[in-house]
């Protein structure tokens, strides 16, 4: 008898903090540059030197808290996270252990089909990020083998936040969903760049498997290594498959760290628990407790944007549109606030979108110019739903307005007023167009009356052609079925 | 010339900003009496001659631009924890035995700018681990009262040089009685600042909560002109405290009436032996000539003091210690791998007694024993400062000895233990945070000793209260004059 498993996943990101200087020192807080540029006695942890907290660092953290829906508690702490690393210059870490900045909340966020979903959190503390080795003499940048190793500290001090999900995901499609979630808030938040190519965003996950229904968790492993969504998607499914198998031939799971192997698409062993760090955490002498105030909190709790899951479910619920235009529109934060202000004078979401995603996202794309920043004002774009919306104009002259729009041609009524696109469905005036085309295509009539009746679109199409594109289709159709019928 | 190195520092920056005698003269005399006294002192780990005569032709400069200069050629020596720019800062170590500083510590640039002339770099008990300068791995330093002596420690090289007269103001750090205890055994005035007074940035850290800087002079007032300079905010020190700092140099006192100084019940003198026993009593007598009201006061925790520092200070140390792993910077001693290159490193650079700290402190910190051991502590430093605030509720100053002997000679206190002792009365002031200062209350003949040794009263103030102690110290000193009554060696072979 086969057993059903299911995957218990909580995953831990570490996120670089956007701010000017670095948590502890006034060296710039900037990505690259030639290897130890950006370092002063502090950052490399030389003696006698001695760290100053960043406060910007600290309200970042509180308004991600607060964005996430965290307890902030008034009182907090930095702590020594001791252990011997190269590239960590003090062989300690500056973090926080018992009490961090932000305590419990959750991250909502939303699967494919729109599915709206919530996973809480553990805690986000605030610590300090260590310095970048590179080992050479082996040929693959690996340790092993490798002659000696370069230390670049450049990174060394940069402040980092550390997020922590309960155990509360069930499949890679929510690990990487609910990654997406807090990528997309932190980007809204301003707090991060967010770039897991440039390592501004690491996660590592917890995986376990229990038997399906079961409530007791299963023993965990912890997965390092991983450099994309992609990466973590397919290290999580093959951690969930190495674990259920292991279990389906009666064997144990070995809670231990283990490594994603990008090229061979395994996890390997990295240490077990009986290896891990005992990392003597204790208050940092050198910093003093960090009293937040209520009346900070309070004051980035009003400065909070409107987040990018609130948005999902406004456009998905009051704007009906479908999840994939949501998102679309949400991870373009200039197109998403340009595209509620067309919602907000138009009042049609749907034709709206069609726009913004549709020809204006083209039209960007084309020329490299933003929706936002493009010569289609909010007004304009409006004007011009409000003409489709009235009939003035079909969508086949909006589109070609738009194109003219984009150009700098004016507004959608001026040119329609001086070129002469209005839409007709004027009965007198299109009828001499229906006329002309049964007259020119009389084969076509007749094969439609010994009930060819798929013929009607192509006779609406020529009348549609012969009026310019003025006509109004709908009328045009009934012309044209009300004369063939006769 | 040896009138010129035993002017006070007060002395000699007025002298200077009158113009009647030169930055650069008064560098030259101090520097011509180092060569003359340092093969058997050896106070200096570096003796900075050059930038010392930079430093004072550059105070001349600023003299003459009309700049009035508190500390006008005053020569200084620094300990060698503390970080000055260019120059070797070894810490008494072989792990930093050729180590430049990179950068300058606050409270030795703000004395440079008060117009102070570096003269050296002074020796002291390796990473300020010690009470007699013995732990140092890089020279001896003698007390200048009786070659055969410690000067006391850590800040014995800072100590002696001043007693000897090859600097007028020493820089020393306090973390657990490290500038008072070497004031004692040298004839000093030897002062600990609240913690947070003086920024700690650029001294080399031992115990972080514990560590304060604070001078060693001659004179109460020489002291407290050090201090001015030194004391006050600084945004490089997040631990340093933002809060304005009265003068005391300036507002000395002359006797101490009004005052109510108390008395330790639980520090009874009489185990210190007959002598000293008489000796404390007859300074706290002179305490109450002077106008004092004497109130017995109780510390029922300050027992726990020896015990719950020996806790913090090796838990912080061995985080503190961490970061000399031969990577970096300092001594390397190479290795298989990293990991044997770090155990190489460590075991050659470190001596015995900061390996025995790493060693406790580690295991303090480890999980399992943090709650039983670093927790606990904690909550007996509250116990111990608590002690305090009750006492200050009943009296301004708190006094008692300053070190429970004179200064012993070489080797005497060879296990562990006995030399932790040395600190018994000077670890609760520095848990508790709190100002206190030695001063010179007589001498003492040692059981076996062939001179009279100089033994030191300890006064303490509330947090914030060096105005008051300072003033107090010097009321006592100006009608005792203990100071006076001796010579150091190195003086009376000279004169």
């Amino acid at each position: 008898m086969s057993v059903q498993y299911e995957a218990v996943i909580g995953i831990e990101c570490h996120v670089e903090l956007r701010t000017v200087t670095k948590m502890f020192c006034g060296c710039p807080n900037e990505f690259g540059g030639e290897p130890n540029t950006k370092i002063c006695p502090i950052c490399l942890g030389m003696p006698g030197a001695l760290p100053v907290p960043n406060a910007i660092a600290v309200e970042h953290i509180v308004t991600t808290g607060l964005a996430f829906g965290a307890e902030i508690p008034g009182f907090s702490k930095f702590d020594r996270k001791n252990y011997f690393y190269p590239d960590m210059p003090k062989d300690y870490q500056i973090s926080q252990y018992d009490m961090p900045l932000a305590v419990g909340g959750s991250v909502k966020y939303w699967m494919e089909d729109g599915t709206m979903k919530e996973c809480r959190l553990t805690r986000i503390h605030l610590e300090e990020d260590t310095g970048k080795s590179t080992h050479a003499g082996s040929g693959d940048g690996r340790i092993a083998g490798s002659s000696y190793s370069l230390l670049d500290f450049n990174r060394a001090g940069v402040p980092l936040m550390e997020c922590v999900s309960e155990p509360e995901l069930h499949d890679p499609q929510e690990a990487i969903a609910y990654l997406e979630s807090l990528r997309r808030t932190l980007l809204a938040l301003g707090v991060s760049d967010v770039k897991m190519e440039e390592g501004s965003l690491r996660c590592d996950a917890n995986v376990s498997v229990r038997p399906a229904g079961s409530t007791e968790l299963g023993t965990k492993t912890e997965i390092k290594n991983m450099n994309s969504f992609r990466s973590v998607e397919r290290a999580i499914v093959s951690e969930v498959d190495r674990q259920i198998a292991l279990l389906s031939s009666g064997e144990r799971i070995v809670q231990e760290t283990r490594g994603w192997d990008e090229i061979n698409g395994v996890t390997h062993s990295m240490r077990s628990k009986e290896e891990a760090h005992d990392y003597r955490y204790f208050p940092d002498p050198d910093l003093v407790p960090l009293e937040v105030a209520a009346g900070n909190v309070s004051r980035l709790k009003a400065a909070l944007p409107v987040l990018p899951w609130q948005r999902f479910e406004r456009y998905t619920h009051t704007y009906a549109l479908g999840g994939k235009q949501a998102t679309q529109l949400i991870d373009n934060l200039a197109l998403a606030n340009y595209f509620e202000a067309v919602v907000a004078r138009s009042g049609n979401p749907q034709q709206a979108s069609n726009f913004v995603l549709g020809d204006l996202s083209r039209l960007a794309n084309e020329t490299g110019v933003p929706v936002s920043d493009s010569k289609v004002t909010v007004e304009d774009l409006a004007e011009l739903i409000d003409l489709v919306e009235r009939k003035r104009v079909n969508s086949k002259i909006a589109k070609e307005l738009l194109t003219r729009m984009w150009d700098g041609a004016g507004s959608p009524a001026e040119i329609v007023e001086r070129e002469g696109l209005a839409q007709t469905s004027d009965r007198a005036a299109i009828e001499p167009f229906v006329d002309e085309v049964l007259a020119a295509h009389a084969e076509i009539v007749a094969e439609y009356r010994a009930g060819k009746t798929n013929l009607a679109g192509f006779l609406v199409g020529q009348v549609m052609k012969a009026s310019r594109g003025k006509a109004d289709p709908a009328m045009v159709n009934e012309l044209v079925r009300d004369k063939l019928g006769s | 010339m040896e009138e010129l190195i035993e002017r006070s520092a007060a002395d000699i920056a007025a002298e200077v900003r009158a113009g009647r005698v030169s930055a650069s003269h008064v560098t030259e005399a101090t520097l011509a009496h180092v060569d003359s006294v340092e093969p058997v002192v050896g106070s200096y780990l570096t003796v900075l001659s050059d930038l010392a005569r930079t430093h004072a032709a550059r105070v001349d400069d600023r003299i003459r631009k009309g700049e009035l200069l508190p500390l006008a050629g005053v020569p200084i020596a620094v300990k060698d924890n503390m970080c000055l720019d260019g120059t070797r800062t070894t810490c008494g170590s072989k792990i930093l035995e050729n180590w430049v500083a990179p950068y300058t510590a606050t409270a030795v640039a703000r004395l440079l700018d008060a117009g102070a002339v570096p003269i050296g770099k002074a020796n002291c008990d390796e990473f300020a681990m010690g009470s007699s300068c013995e732990n140092s791995a890089l020279g001896t330093t003698r007390n200048p009262y009786d070659l055969s002596r410690v000067p006391g420690g850590s800040s014995g090289g800072s100590a002696a040089a001043v007693a000897a007269g090859e600097a007028a103001i020493g820089l020393g750090s306090d973390t657990g009685g490290s500038i008072r205890e070497p004031g004692a055994f040298c004839n000093l005035i030897g002062f600990k600042p609240t913690y947070g007074r003086v920024s700690r940035y650029g001294l080399i850290a031992f115990a972080s909560s514990l560590d304060q800087i604070g001078p060693l002079a001659r004179s109460v007032e020489d002291a407290a002109l050090a201090y001015d300079a030194m004391a006050g905010y600084d945004a490089m020190d997040a631990t340093s405290i933002d809060r304005p700092v009265e003068p005391t140099a300036t507002s000395l006192r002359e006797d101490l009436r009004g005052l109510r100084i108390g008395i330790v019940r639980e520090f009874d003198t009489k185990v210190l032996g007959e002598d000293l026993d008489r000796l404390y009593h007859a300074a706290y007598l002179d305490l109450e000539r002077l106008g004092a009201e004497l109130v017995e006061v109780s510390l029922p925790s300050a027992d726990y003091g020896l015990a719950t520092y020996y806790l913090i200070a090796p838990a912080e140390c061995s985080s503190n210690l961490a970061r000399f792993d031969g990577v970096r910077y300092g001594l390397r001693i190479d290795g298989n791998d990293v990991r044997e290159m770090y155990d190489n490193t460590r075991a050659a650079g470190f001596g015995a007694e900061v390996k025995r700290r790493i060693l406790i402190g580690t295991y303090a910190l480890s999980s399992g024993y943090y709650d039983a051991y670093y927790v606990r502590a904690q909550k007996a430093r509250t116990l111990i400062a608590r002690d305090f605030q009750n006492a200050f509720a009943a009296c301004d100053l708190v006094a008692c000895p300053a070190a429970s002997c004179p200064a012993f000679e070489f080797a005497a206190k060879s296990d562990p233990y006995s030399m932790y002792l040395m600190d018994y009365y000077t670890i609760p002031m520095s848990l508790a945070g709190l100002p206190a200062l030695s001063v010179p209350c007589g001498w003492t003949t040692p059981q076996g000793g062939r001179v009279r040794m100089p033994i030191g009263l300890q006064l303490c103030a509330p947090l914030f209260g060096e105005k008051l102690l300072l003033g107090a110290a010097h009321a006592y000193e100006q009608a005792t004059k203990h100071a006076r009554a001796r010579k150091p060696v190195t003086l009376e072979v000279n004169a």
